[in-house]
Order: structure tokens, then C-alpha cells, then sequence
């Protein structure tokens, strides 16, 4: 039974990553209707500044708990800049392109920073500071779940609870929705679309960024490589929800962490991508709009 | 002046956003950082130059578009290139040329030569056949690379346990990966396009780890080794006369290739698959069975990849799990974009200029997947048709138009 509830909560941690990632791309085809694939990119860009700003300011005397704060909040600036950038330079001269170019787009631009990090950079493996303090109050369940996954599940929940609250409430998530719902209706009421998808990029990277620092500091290491797989897993999930659906990404990220922990730890670790990608077949087959997503009537 | 401003905004931009990886190296174990201010300067200078390029090239592709929008019936000039390409008598000698060339190719040049040749022919057969998926189909495959993985193994292995000689195989591998794209088009025919790319590149993840951890039966990541090269007659070829032997079967292989696609494009299923890609369901209610056109346009595609993965593992003779990345996919999607999506011609000048190119300018190869990338995503924005467009068949009704005037 222990090992059954440690399975579950390490499928919870790893799952909960999945669905910030996962965030982003369902926001971005929300409304563009596109797979940006660079967004892997953008966390794997966020886990590494962090890990820059990180090593500098361990040099320089700073440490604890300052640190964390400080390279968090750079990696989300960054983030959020790349985002934006991206969108700018790769996305908007292509609106109103055939579908199939901005994906083409999207997947030169994943192949390009992937690369200028790791020319920029190294393609060694690097040594990521654990940043997060072990609590004392953790102490008697420490052996079910440490500190890192307890900050990690709080900090994925109150994400989760400020972006909904966000989208609901205030004004840009209101143009977003309306911008989703219909984007030349959107633009006839007012709504600078331009902008509302700006925000979409730098909202989804920020998400990113959070991810990328969270992993980072739990799994130990960045490479210029960790963004490819956690963005193909994290669309998996996506579309495992419903793209285009906020809380379908939750629940999509959610059951594929869930899977994914058990399938590696009652069946084989070494197959746990192929139940992940078998998961995702058999749900496109039963349910084509994933879980939470609802079936779009194509109008001629 | 106002231009000035502009760039110069944009290269400060620039210097912020890769400040942190560009001028900062952090060295952990040492406690060292490196300051590498240099960069600051390349990076401000060349987005500085690039911006006015950059706005240059979006205003040349603006007026483009008005003067087609403009013109009448789309009245676009055909581009240099086509108009050479016209020419029958020029056509004709090139041809002849071409052919001349390829034939002494490994006569004049050493083997080293013929092995990148070879490497690079294979790329002109993986792109032909991703063509036919992504140019004619529209279908985003990203893990093409499976396929091409499936004939190498099927032949590594059929030779491994069995004997079987490179002859055999070849169509045995061909059908192989012919089936898998088959087994990969069946559960993702009523997915809509993005949904092929994440399905496409999960199939390939899946074979991937498939082979590496299955170790009994494809002997994991350490691979197989001492693979037959192919034999001639029963011949024994040392090294350098088996390459050449191999560089003309993969001639061969492309000049089939070459046919066979070409035939495709214009059959009536070829028809069908430019009809599907235009027009989902307008193409269904014309009465075209789009389960049968989209399985035919997966096997056909998988089925090269088979086939020429079965040379590739003859070629090199070993082959292990780390030869099928999702790299070698996004390679061999690039040819298809950069050449030009549906164009036989630009995909096979696509091949050999991405293949080619690194092979020859050594400093260039490390930033190879860098430009490949950015270059990408230039050619969606500026030039989305490719290196050399796809012409599409016009059929004129010259009959019919002089009747009209004699009533």
C-alpha cells in the first residue's frame, strides 16, 4: 500500500509538471490554432538561466532561499521574453498562412534554439543546485514524500487557481476567451488581437518557466536537450485533455503522470514512454477531442 | 532615420534576450564564471544589420502579395529557374550531362567520396518518399524515421538469423515498412492534422525504445554488427569496389524513385491525395474513399523508408537504435520543406544541398542544425513553396476554345 500511495504521489509531482507545461500549448492552439512546438524550448530556456543566474550568484556569496527567488524571477522574464519573441519573429508573419507552415515554422524554431543553446552553452549535462530547503514539519512523512514534490504539487495548485481566476475574471482573460471563441468577432468588438496573443505566449512561458526551475532543481540537471521530450509529453497530455481546454490540460497532465508512474513502477521503467504514447493513441481513437474537449463540427 | 531607431531598439532587445546565454558561462565544479563580453558586440551588430534585411524582405514579400492579388488571374512572372527549366533543348542536355556525371562519379572521385554520395542519395529517397506523405498528402509525419528504421532492422536481422541476402530483403523491407505505415495510419485516419504530428512522433519514440530495450530480440542499444553487404553474382568485392557497387544500386534506386513518385503525382491517386490536402471535405463529398487515399498515401511513404533502410544497413553494416533519432526525422522533414513540398526536383536538390553542404564545409557542420532550423522558418515566412516549386499539371482546353469561336 506505501508503495502504491509513493507511486501516486510521485505520479501526482510528475504529472502536475506536465499539466504547467501543458498549459501552454493548449492556451496557444486555444487560439491560434497552433501546436507551438518551441514551447519545450521556452522551459528548457527558463531551467536555463535559472541555472546560470544560479551558479553566478552562488559565486558572488548569495545563497539559501534569495536564490531561488531571484533565479525564478529571472527564468520567468526570460521566459517570458523568448515567448514573445517567438511569436513575434516565427508566428505573426505567418498568420493567415496555409496550417501546415506555422508548424513548420514552429518546429524550425524548436530545431534552432535547441541548437543556439547548445552552441551557445554546452551539450555536457549540467549540475542543477537543488534549491528547495528540506522543511522540518516534513520530517515524519519524508520517507513518502519530500519537500521538493510538496513544494512542487503547492506551487502547480496555486498556479493553477491565480490562471483560472485570471482567465475568468480579469479583462485580458475575457478578450483571450473572446478572441477563442471567434477572432475576427473578437477584433470587430475592440479587442487588439495582436496583443491578446502576446499575452497568451508570455503567459504560457512563464508556466514554462515555472516548470522548467521546478524540474530542474528536482531532477538535479539541465541540458539543452530536457525541453524535446517534456514538450512532447506535456502535448501529449494537452491533447490527452482536449487541446484547447484549461482544465483539460490539468486533467490530461495529471492522468499521463499517473500513468506514467505506475506503468514504470509495477510494469517495466524502461517502457514508460511507450505506455504514455499508447495512452494518448487509445484515447484519439475512443475520444478524438481528447477528454474534456468538445467535438468541433467542421462547417464548410 | 526612423528606420535607425527601430533597428537599434531591436538589436538592444536582442542583446538582453541572449545575454544570459550568450555572455554568461558558469563553470560549477571550478566556481568559475566567464564573461564572454565579445558577444555582446556580434550579437547588438548582426541584429542590427538583420533587422533592415529582415523589414526589407517583409515589404518585398507585402508587394508580392498585392501585385498577385492585383494581377489578373495570378499572373505571376515564372521565376528564372523555371524558365530554364522549361527549355526542352537545355533540358535535354542537362539531362544528358547529369546522367554522365553520375555514371563515372565513382570512377573519378575516391571511395570517401562515393560513401558521402551514397549518404546523400539516401536522403534524396527519404525525401522523396516523406513527399509523398507531407508534399502530396499534407499529412505531417515527424517520425518518418521509424519506417526507415524498420527496414534496416528487418534486413539486419533476416540476415543475422537466417541468411537472407540483400536481394531478398529489399522488398521484403519495403513491404515491412509499407505494413507499418499501414499500422500507423489505421487508429489516426479520423485525426485531423496536428494530431498526425504528435501521434507520428510518438510512433517513432515507440520504436525507438522498443529496440533498445527489447534487447533478445534487436539486441538493444549496442546493435548489430558485420551486417552482408550486398553481393554481385557471388562476387567477392573488397570495400572500395562493394561502395561502388552500392553507389550504383542507389542510383538505381533513385531513378526509380524518381519514376515511380513522378508517375504517382499525376495517377489518379496522386490526384486524390493534392485533392485531400486542399480540401478535406470537399475532396470526401467527390466521392474519394479518404480511408484508402490516406492509408495508400502512408504506406506508399513508408514503404521507400523501408526499402532504403534496408541499403542503408548494407551500407554501413551495423546498425544500432541510435541511428533513428527524431533528428534524422526533422533532417529528412527539412529536405522535403527547404526543397520544396510536392517538387521532385527541389526535394532531390533539397537533399543534396543539406546532406551535401555540411559534409563538405567542415566549420559549417556544427552550426548545420542551427541554420537548418532558422532556415525553416525563413522559407515558411518568405518562400513557403520551396527551393523549386511544384508545378501542378493545367489541362487546356485548346479544342474547345477555337469551336467556340468558329460558332
Amino acid at each position: 500500500m506505501e508503495y502504491f500511495i509513493e507511486l501516486f504521489l510521485g505520479g501526482l509531482t510528475r504529472g502536475s509538471i506536465y499539466a504547467l507545461i501543458a498549459l501552454g500549448y493548449t492556451m496557444v492552439y486555444g487560439i491560434i490554432q497552433l501546436i507551438n512546438f518551441a514551447h519545450g524550448e521556452i522551459y528548457m530556456i527558463g531551467a536555463f538561466v535559472a541555472y546560470i543566474v544560479c551558479g553566478v550568484l552562488t559565486i558572488y556569496g548569495f545563497h539559501g532561499v534569495s536564490i531561488l527567488i531571484i533565479a525564478g524571477l529571472l527564468a520567468i522574464v526570460y521566459s517570458c521574453a523568448y515567448g514573445y519573441t517567438l511569436e513575434k519573429v516565427a508566428y505573426r508573419p505567418l498568420r493567415g498562412a496555409p496550417r501546415l507552415s506555422p508548424l513548420i515554422s514552429a518546429i524550425g524554431m524548436s530545431i534552432f534554439l535547441q541548437n543556439y543553446v547548445l552552441l551557445a552553452q554546452t551539450s555536457d549535462f549540467l549540475p542543477f543546485p537543488s534549491l528547495i530547503p528540506d522543511f522540518a514539519f516534513m520530517e515524519p512523512i519524508s520517507h513518502i514524500i519530500g519537500s521538493p514534490e510538496l513544494v512542487i504539487l503547492v506551487t502547480t495548485l496555486v498556479t493553477m487557481i491565480l490562471l483560472t481566476l485570471l482567465i475568468k475574471y480579469s479583462k485580458i482573460g475575457k478578450s483571450m476567451r473572446a478572441t477563442q471563441q471567434d477572432m475576427s468577432m473578437a477584433r470587430l468588438v475592440g479587442i487588439n488581437v495582436d496583443r491578446v496573443i502576446s499575452t497568451t505566449f508570455i503567459i504560457g512561458s512563464a508556466l514554462a518557466a515555472i516548470g522548467g526551475v521546478l524540474v530542474a532543481s528536482y531532477i538535479g540537471q539541465v541540458n539543452f536537450y530536457i525541453g524535446f521530450l517534456a514538450g512532447v509529453k506535456a502535448f501529449t497530455a494537452a491533447v490527452l485533455g482536449g487541446i484547447g481546454s484549461v482544465p483539460g490540460a490539468v486533467i490530461g497532465g495529471l492522468l499521463l503522470g499517473l500513468t506514467e508512474s505506475f506503468a514504470a513502477g509495477y510494469i517495466s521503467s524502461d517502457y514508460e514512454d511507450v505506455f504514455a504514447f499508447g495512452l494518448l493513441v487509445l484515447i484519439l481513437i475512443l475520444r478524438p477531442a481528447g477528454i474534456m474537449g468538445r467535438a468541433t463540427k467542421q462547417k464548410v | 532615420m526612423k528606420n535607425l531607431k527601430q533597428s537599434l531598439g531591436v538589436s538592444l532587445w536582442f542583446i538582453f534576450l541572449t545575454f544570459p546565454l550568450m555572455v554568461v558561462k558558469v563553470n560549477t565544479s571550478e566556481q568559475l564564471v566567464e564573461w564572454r563580453w565579445m558577444n555582446i558586440l556580434w550579437v547588438g551588430l548582426s541584429f542590427f544589420i538583420l533587422s533592415f534585411v529582415w523589414r526589407y524582405a517583409l515589404a518585398q514579400k507585402e508587394a508580392r502579395m498585392m501585385a498577385a492579388q492585383s494581377g489578373q488571374d495570378g499572373q505571376v512572372k515564372p521565376s528564372k529557374i523555371r524558365v530554364l527549366l522549361e527549355n526542352q533543348d537545355l533540358r535535354v542536355k542537362l539531362m544528358f550531362a547529369l546522367m554522365a556525371f553520375v555514371l563515372v562519379f565513382p570512377w573519378v572521385f575516391d571511395t570517401y567520396q562515393s560513401t558521402i554520395m551514397i549518404s546523400a542519395l539516401i536522403y534524396v529517397v527519404l525525401g522523396l518518399g516523406l513527399n509523398i506523405t507531407v508534399g502530396l498528402a499534407g499529412l505531417l509525419d515527424l517520425g518518418y524515421v521509424a519506417f526507415f528504421a524498420v527496414g534496416a532492422y528487418a534486413y539486419a536481422l533476416l540476415n543475422h538469423h537466417f541468411g537472407l541476402g540483400f536481394w531478398t530483403c529489399l522488398p521484403l523491407g519495403a513491404a515491412l515498412g509499407g505494413l507499418f505505415g499501414m499500422l500507423l495510419g489505421f487508429p489516426i485516419l479520423r485525426l485531423r492534422g496536428d494530431y498526425l504530428a504528435i501521434v507520428t512522433l510518438g510512433f517513432a519514440s515507440i520504436v525507438k525504445i522498443v529496440l533498445e530495450n527489447w534487447s533478445d530480440f534487436s539486441f538493444g542499444p549496442s546493435g548489430i554488427a558485420n551486417i552482408d553487404r550486398p553481393s554481385l553474382f557471388g562476387l567477392d568485392l573488397d570495400i572500395a569496389g562493394s561502395t561502388t557497387y552500392i553507389y550504383y544500386i542507389m542510383i538505381g534506386l533513385v531513378i526509380l524513385t524518381i519514376i515511380v513518385t513522378g508517375r504517382l503525382k499525376n495517377s489518379r491517386i496522386g490526384r486524390a491525395w493534392i485533392a485531400l490536402r486542399e480540401d478535406e471535405i470537399a475532396c470526401v463529398a467527390m466521392g474519394i474513399d479518404m480511408a484508402r487515399t490516406k492509408l495508400s498515401a502512408y504506406a506508399l511513404g513508408a514503404c521507400w523508408a523501408g526499402m532504403v533502410g534496408v541499403l542503408f544497413a548494407a551500407k554501413t553494416t551495423f546498425i544500432n537504435p541510435a541511428s533513428f533519432t527524431f533528428m534524422e526525422s526533422a533532417i529528412i522533414l527539412s529536405i522535403v520543406v527547404l526543397g520544396g513540398m510536392g517538387s521532385i526536383l527541389g526535394v532531390i536538390l533539397g537533399a543534396m544541398i543539406l546532406i551535401l553542404m555540411p559534409e563538405y564545409l567542415r566549420a559549417f557542420s556544427e552550426y548545420r542544425m542551427l541554420i537548418f532550423g532558422a532556415a525553416m522558418v525563413l522559407m515558411m515566412i518568405f518562400r513557403p513553396q520551396g527551393i523549386i516549386s511544384n508545378i501542378r499539371q493545367k489541362y487546356e482546353f485548346k479544342g474547345l476554345k477555337e469551336k467556340s469561336e468558329n460558332v
